[in-house]
């Protein structure tokens, strides 16, 4: 088979994301009035960044074989926690994304630690450990408010222009920086968070070993992996995707909100797109890249919803009472369009394991 | 234990007194071993011997109970798998250790990845899969394909290339050549060969004669968890092995067989079975009341005809009749409905005969609910007294029949997998190594039940690792060999002898008695 097909055939979970959301997406963009304009484009991918960011941090305990129910309350915690931190003087702000950032890591480590020497099931280790999440970001915040730098909340949540212009680097813009300052900020962070912590996990010993441990527990031990400390590092770096979407999100909406609610939701929607980016809940395949298009495919559904006309044929698809029905078949055909594979398992006692 | 001669100089590996148990019962009892550089070392043996446990301590995948282990010279104790890589002892092992949605080339390097900048360099570790790829002659593998995608055999050529990778001086193959084709097995002699050239300490295990005669220097074997003897190649006969071997007697636990004066009415009659490349040409009939018998080493592909039989496989190739249906069933639902009226006791109980959470009775009556169900009610008073006689009729011991199943003995659980089948009233009862890790008088009580059970109609398919039980138990054995029939043993040809030589695909002591299967 040639390299190409390979890299179909491995990739066919995320492939099919990337294109149900460029299906979605254009449909999407074509019905609406500022349709293809840089204003939407900033304004989808601020609604998407914090989701995606702890549906990576969900996708590291995937790849294990694991499930984390912790992620959305992580996440609410160290947006609680932003709230009160990132502001002041520059170095006061750099300071609170370092504390954001290390509770995220704290805390993951937290549910690694518990669950590699605990020997315990992630699913019930992370059930209690959210609630405990959950708490403390309710001891920090009781109720919604804070405050988060301005300025950083203007750059990170507009195009790239606006960062070099909120900060005066230049008077006026180099000629190549035109070319570039369209980008939506949250899409240069990403980008950025990407190149420089999932590529290189992906690219590591470490990450290398939770493939392994997802794929065969067994023949990795056999073959010297070291099981534990690949174990603990995703953890701990799923808890920092998670600090990542907390400060995000403090820093998009410019306060802090200990909601108990909103944090299941992430919770529930980062498995949501976890499976449709093509990542097996039994582990070992999938990666953060088709993540990121699993959180496309449920965003854009819900924008969806918003362009459509209420007089037209399919005007009922506007009522957003459907909305958690159409994530739901979705889920339902990616899922399915996945799972083609069992069609050609021979011993069918192979199916259930 | 007597030693031969096995080389002037010093063994790189050396083990004293090692010892090992599970469960009060002794794999490996008092034993002392060891394995010289440039030297290809054959660990032969019957099926628990001993042999797989001792790999298994050498490589660091369990630790011994008792005894000390030294290599080049040291003391060592290998903790884990990684501390055996560490010192220089390498395993390719029978159950592939390869990781299925890794590609070939993460596999290889999977523990020491050629890096660049602290990070796994791709193209680096591409290269090195390749140049591995190339010594053990499997070019034609693309390290970027997914090692799930491999068929079998080359799955086992890049789990040698892993091995050799990892710059081995004692490298031990379990059963490596299992899986290969012909044309790679002669690859691997080859590279046995020059490894061996090379300085290296070969530990090979294999169920195949012929390679140990191609292959080894030295051939040691085990029985019953001890050392029996270490000698020279071409020193003893393949008579003299076989003895070796076996060297034990058949105790008498068996109830006694019938004799028949006619062949009793077919009941299944299997032909030109296939599935995969695991069974092929598996032709045989069971009659009423009989109790037919699969031989052979494991793995031969005993397990798959029993899979088959049961509607478990998928593109099974063959016919098969079952009273008057003609067809394979297509799934355990079909095989256990009355017209087929089949039953299977599972190779495992813990994970394909019990729900261990459950109790007893929700367990031994789970198989039958649709007699024991009126409308869709369960009839709590037909399940207690269907539940109540089959724990008489077995002997179940137990406190309450709503306990946890997982509360029980291994022979009582086993008792309750059984209990549960029967209950069904199976005209044709499939049994997979069923006394496999239980006690001694539960193991004669089902030898009882089982030719009670023939005496009263039921057909028997029985599978079992241990040659006694064949001989004791059936009336005919069907020896299996790479997934074929190469022998049927019948009536007073069913002795240990025949039994092992022809495990071994070797000629039967007594063509006449035993009946070869003539190729069709």
């Amino acid at each position: 088979m040639s390299n190409f097909r390979l890299w179909i055939s491995h990739n066919t979970g995320a492939l099919i994301a990337v294109v149900l959301f460029l299906v979605l997406y254009i449909f999407y963009s074509s019905l609406h009035p500022r349709g293809f304009t840089t204003d939407l484009l900033v304004q989808n991918s601020n609604e998407a960044l914090a989701l995606i960011f702890v549906s990576i941090a969900q996708t590291l305990v995937v790849i294990l074989g694991g499930i984390d129910l912790s992620v959305g309350s992580l996440m609410t915690l160290v947006n609680a926690v932003a709230s009160e931190v990132v502001i002041g003087t520059g170095p006061e702000i750099v300071l609170g994304i370092v504390i954001c950032l290390a509770i995220g890591l704290a805390g993951g480590l937290m549910n690694g630690v518990i669950i590699v020497y605990g020997r315990l099931q992630p699913i019930v280790v992370t059930l209690a450990t959210g609630a405990i999440f959950t708490g403390l970001a309710l001891l920090v915040r009781p109720t919604p408010g804070g405050e988060v730098d301005g300025d950083l909340s203007w750059v990170a949540t507009n195009a790239l222009s606006e960062l070099p212009a909120t900060y005066g680097w230049w008077d006026s813009d180099p000629g190549w920086f035109n070319l570039v300052s369209g980008i939506p900020m949250p899409i240069v962070i990403l980008l950025l968070v990407i190149l420089l912590v999932w590529i290189p996990y992906r690219n590591s010993e470490l990450g290398r070993g939770g493939y392994a441990i997802g794929s065969n527990e067994a023949a990795a031990y056999m073959s010297g992996v070291r099981i534990n400390r690949s174990k603990l590092a995703a953890y701990t770096l799923s808890g920092m995707f998670a600090g990542l979407a907390g400060l995000y999100f403090a820093i998009q909406t410019g306060s802090g909100n200990a909601d108990p609610i909103q944090a299941g939701t992430y919770t529930l929607n980062s498995i949501a797109a976890v499976v449709i980016g093509g990542t097996s809940l039994f582990g070992g395949s999938g990666g953060a890249i088709g993540t990121i298009f699993g959180v496309m495919v449920l965003r854009s559904i819900t924008f969806c919803f918003r362009v459509v006309d209420t007089d037209s044929a399919v005007g009922f698809l506007a009522n957003p009472l459907l909305q958690p029905m159409f994530e739901g078949l979705i889920l339902v055909i990616a899922v399915t369009l996945g799972a083609a594979r069992a069609f050609s398992v021979k011993n069918r006692l192979n199916m259930f394991r | 234990m007597e030693v031969l001669d096995t080389g002037p100089a010093a063994p790189l590996l050396e083990m004293r007194g090692i010892g090992k148990s599970y469960g009060g019962v002794a794999a490996l009892d008092e034993v002392d071993f060891s394995a010289h550089a440039s030297s290809i070392h054959a660990v032969l043996g019957e099926n628990g011997a001993g042999k797989s446990t001792l790999i298994k301590i050498i490589s660091g995948a369990i630790a011994p109970d008792r005894g000390t282990m030294s290599f080049d010279g040291r003391p060592i104790t290998v903790a884990d798998p990684q501390a055996a890589n560490a010192v220089g002892i390498v395993t390719v092992f029978q159950e592939l250790s390869v990781i299925p949605d890794l590609s070939v080339a993460d596999n290889i390097s999977i523990t020491r990845p050629p890096k660049r900048l602290g990070l796994i360099d791709r193209r680096a570790q591409r290269r090195r899969a390749e140049e591995l790829l190339a010594r053990v002659g499997c070019e034609d593998v693309n390290p970027r394909a997914r090692v799930g995608d491999l068929p079998l055999s080359r799955r086992q050529m890049v789990e040698i290339a892993k091995a050799l990778g990892r710059d081995p001086k004692l490298l031990i193959l379990d059963e490596a050549t299992s899986a290969l084709t012909a044309a790679d097995v002669e690859r691997v002699y080859t590279i046995l060969h020059r490894l061996r050239d090379d300085g290296l300490a070969l530990l090979y295990i294999s169920h195949r004669m012929h390679e140990i005669e191609e292959l080894a220097d030295t051939i040691s074997v085990f029985r019953n968890g001890r050392h029996i003897s270490t000698f020279a190649k071409g020193t003893q006969s393949d008579d003299q092995i076989v003895q070796m071997m076996i060297g034990r007697d058949v105790s008498n636990v068996y109830p006694p067989k019938p004799v028949r004066t006619e062949p009793p009415p077919v009941e299944l009659e299997v032909s030109r079975l296939g599935w995969t490349d695991r069974l092929s040409d598996i032709s045989f009939t069971l009659g009423k009341g009989e109790i037919v018998g699969l031989g052979g080493l494991d793995g031969q592909g005993q397990r798959e005809v029993l899979l088959a039989l049961f509607g478990v496989l998928r593109n099974v190739s063959g016919t098969v009749r079952v009273f008057d249906h003609k067809g394979v069933p297509r799934s355990p639902v079909v095989a256990t409905r009355p017209d087929h009226a089949m039953a299977l006791i599972p190779e495992d109980r813990k994970t394909e005969g019990l729900m261990l959470p459950m109790s007893i009775s929700d367990n031994i009556s789970l198989t039958s609910l649709k007699w024991l169900s009126r409308g869709f009610v369960i009839d709590g008073t037909a399940e207690k007294n269907a539940v109540d006689g089959m724990i008489e009729k077995l002997r179940i011991k137990i406190g309450n029949p709503d306990d946890a199943v997982a509360t029980l003995s291994g022979g009582n659980q086993q008792k309750v997998v059984i209990a549960k089948w029967l209950l069904t009233g199976p005209r044709i009862l499939l049994l997979n190594d069923p006394t496999r890790g239980i006690d001694v008088g539960t193991k004669e009580e089902i030898y009882r039940l089982l030719r009670e059970l023939a005496d009263a109609g039921t057909s028997i398919i029985l599978y079992s690792t241990d040659y006694d039980e064949l001989i004791g138990c059936c009336d005919r054995v069907l020896i299996l060999y790479g997934g074929r029939i190469v022998q049927t043993l019948e009536g007073d040809a069913i002795t240990e002898t025949n039994i092992v030589a022809s495990s071994f695909n070797l000629p039967v002591e007594s063509e006449a008695a035993a009946e070869p299967v003539r190729p069709q």
